[in-house]
């Protein structure tokens, strides 16, 4: 362990995708508990540019975008994060059952997870935003979770058809450990770098759905979020009339919070596949 | 399948188990691989036999079956007079164990011996506390020979091959089976250690009544530790016998193909004298 910490600290892309993603989380988790502004309220006029009164301008309704910008980064994330739990936890369970079990239920389960990859998960996105009338961040971050696990579902699906042969699993198993013990106590543990690694691009991908939902108008309802700006920007014409501060501030976290996520899966890939390592 | 050396035990000695007609298929009809044959046999109390042949033989199959980690496609084992699949995985568990061939990933990295040793408590003696339960580890532990206060909380990466594979046996100690099925238990270690493993087994047989059903592909270390061999090829049983009368007179081929390709300190010697 102390092994692997040494290794991930000494990883760049890590330590400044880590540093990145922490300059993001304090911005958008703590900012909002220290300045203690409504994003709602309105304190200029329609798309006023950046002064002293407004660090980043003022949106179409002439309210803050840098207070937005700041609850926004804090929704997102808490989207991205909850989207990244429900995945990864559907896709290691599905995955797991179907490698560990095999034969009709690896079929079935693998059939389903084949389906759901064919079928664009945007459309099944839009479909399921409309049908759900709640709308809350929890919501969002749940409806983007469950249509985003199959590809973990595969990928552990592979690892555990392959840990399941070992003979410390045979042991365990003529040691009398029920299936769902094997699977917890002598596979998981084995996954637990590539789980953590799938849990990072699920987060990261539930940033960007939410982002892709709420400009198509389907975002959180009550709050506002990194897409919800760019969505207001977007049907208040801020491109066309050159407010880039109402639509800019959201696209530049958005990219730094995606690109600070990919940098810490490449490090810990780095750390957990000794051959990507530099000597 | 009448066995060729039952006279070897006394009369009126039940087999402790008895395999009949055993096969295993793998794969589709179209692309089928017959890896166990049509095979018979049996052990009797307190027995060391050997099921010898070359990798691909079928011998680990055959062990996996026995073990009930892999169904038969065909063919029952039976224990103590009753099928094993009437039998619950637990209670045939507490019966018959394994050993495994590779010490290392026989056990799982993430716990400690402690840990590992601990599992046998689930198939017996469930009832005991835990200073209980670590002072029986500790005494399996020096039964084998390692030092129980330096290595039980140590992780396998710790250890050696050796003291991995004596873990091993501890812990089926802790269990006390009837049958130890130790699929190939010395391939994987040094030689250094491997005479000392054979020996302590040997030794645990004869002091528990302990059957031992080894699996391996050295004709000397079968001739070595056990009272009857069964050689296997392409998944039959090709011949039987008492381990003299096999290794003395080997009455097929296969067999003495097995014999001939035991490598000797003499016939190298010999080697050496001709080209000098």
């Amino acid at each position: 362990m102390g092994e692997v910490l040494i290794l991930v600290l000494r990883s760049r892309r890590f330590m400044i995708g880590a540093v990145l993603f922490l300059t993001v989380l304090a911005f958008g988790v703590i900012g909002p508990r220290i300045v203690h502004r409504d994003p709602f309220q309105m304190v200029g006029g329609l798309f006023d540019s950046p002064s002293e009164k407004a660090m980043l301008g003022t949106d179409n309704l002439g309210r803050d975008v840098f207070t937005q910008l700041m609850y926004g980064t804090g929704t997102s994330l808490l989207i991205g994060f909850v989207a990244g739990v429900v995945a990864t936890c559907i896709g290691v369970t599905v995955g797991a059952v179907a490698g560990f079990k095999g034969g009709f239920v690896d079929e079935l389960l693998m059939g389903i997870t084949n389906i759901l990859i064919t079928i664009p998960s945007i459309v099944v996105l839009i479909l399921l935003s409309i049908a759900i009338r709640s709308r809350s961040a929890m919501v969002m971050g749940v409806i983007i979770g469950i249509t985003s696990w199959p590809w973990t579902a595969r990928a552990v699906r592979a690892q555990t058809s392959s840990l399941k042969t070992r003979e410390h699993v045979d042991l365990a198993r003529i040691s009398g450990y029920t299936a769902v013990e094997l699977i917890i106590k002598e596979i998981l543990p084995y996954m637990f770098s590539y789980i953590f690694m799938a849990f990072i691009l699920q987060f990261s991908g539930g940033i960007t759905n939410e982002a892709t939902l709420s400009m198509l108008g389907l975002g959180p309802f009550q709050t506002v979020s990194l897409g919800v700006m760019l969505h207001w920007a977007l049907l208040w014409e801020a491109v066309r009339t050159g407010a880039w501060w109402a639509f800019l501030p959201p696209v530049v976290f958005l990219t730094i919070t995606s690109f600070s996520l990919m940098l810490i899966n490449a490090g810990l890939d780095e750390v957990f596949n000794p051959r990507l390592r530099k000597s | 399948m009448v066995l060729a050396n039952a006279v070897t035990q006394p009369e009126g000695v039940r087999l402790l188990l008895e395999v009949e007609n055993l096969t295993k298929i793998f794969g589709s009809a179209r692309n089928e691989v017959v890896a166990v044959d049509n095979i018979s046999f049996g052990i009797y109390p307190g027995e060391v036999m050997s099921l010898l042949g070359e990798s691909g033989s079928g011998k680990s199959t055959t062990a996996r079956m026995i073990l009930r980690l892999s169904k038969p496609t065909k063919g029952r084992i039976i224990f103590k007079g009753q099928d094993i699949s009437t039998l619950k995985d637990i209670d045939y568990w507490r019966q018959v164990q394994m050993i495994f061939q590779d010490p290392f990933s026989s056990f799982n990295s993430f716990y400690s011996v402690h840990s590992f040793l601990g599992k046998a408590f689930r198939l017996t003696n469930n009832h005991l506390s835990e200073s209980e339960r670590t002072a029986r580890m500790e005494q399996s532990m020096e039964s084998v020979g390692l030092n129980a206060a330096e290595l039980l909380f140590k992780r396998p990466h710790e250890l050696s091959g050796g003291q991995r594979q004596r873990l091993m046996i501890a812990r089926a100690l802790l269990i006390g089976p009837d049958l130890l099925v130790a699929d190939e238990p010395t391939s994987m270690i040094d030689a250094s250690s491997r005479v000392g493993i054979l020996n302590m087994l040997m030794d645990l047989s004869r002091k528990h009544k302990m059957s031992i059903l080894f699996i391996t592909h050295d004709i000397g270390l079968a001739y070595y530790t056990s009272d009857r061999l069964l050689i296997m090829n392409e998944g039959k049983i090709v011949e039987e016998g008492t381990a003299e009368a096999v290794v003395d007179a080997p009455a097929q081929p296969y067999t003495k193909r097995l014999l001939a390709d035991v490598p000797t300190l003499r016939k190298a010697w010999d080697e050496e004298q001709e080209l000098a």
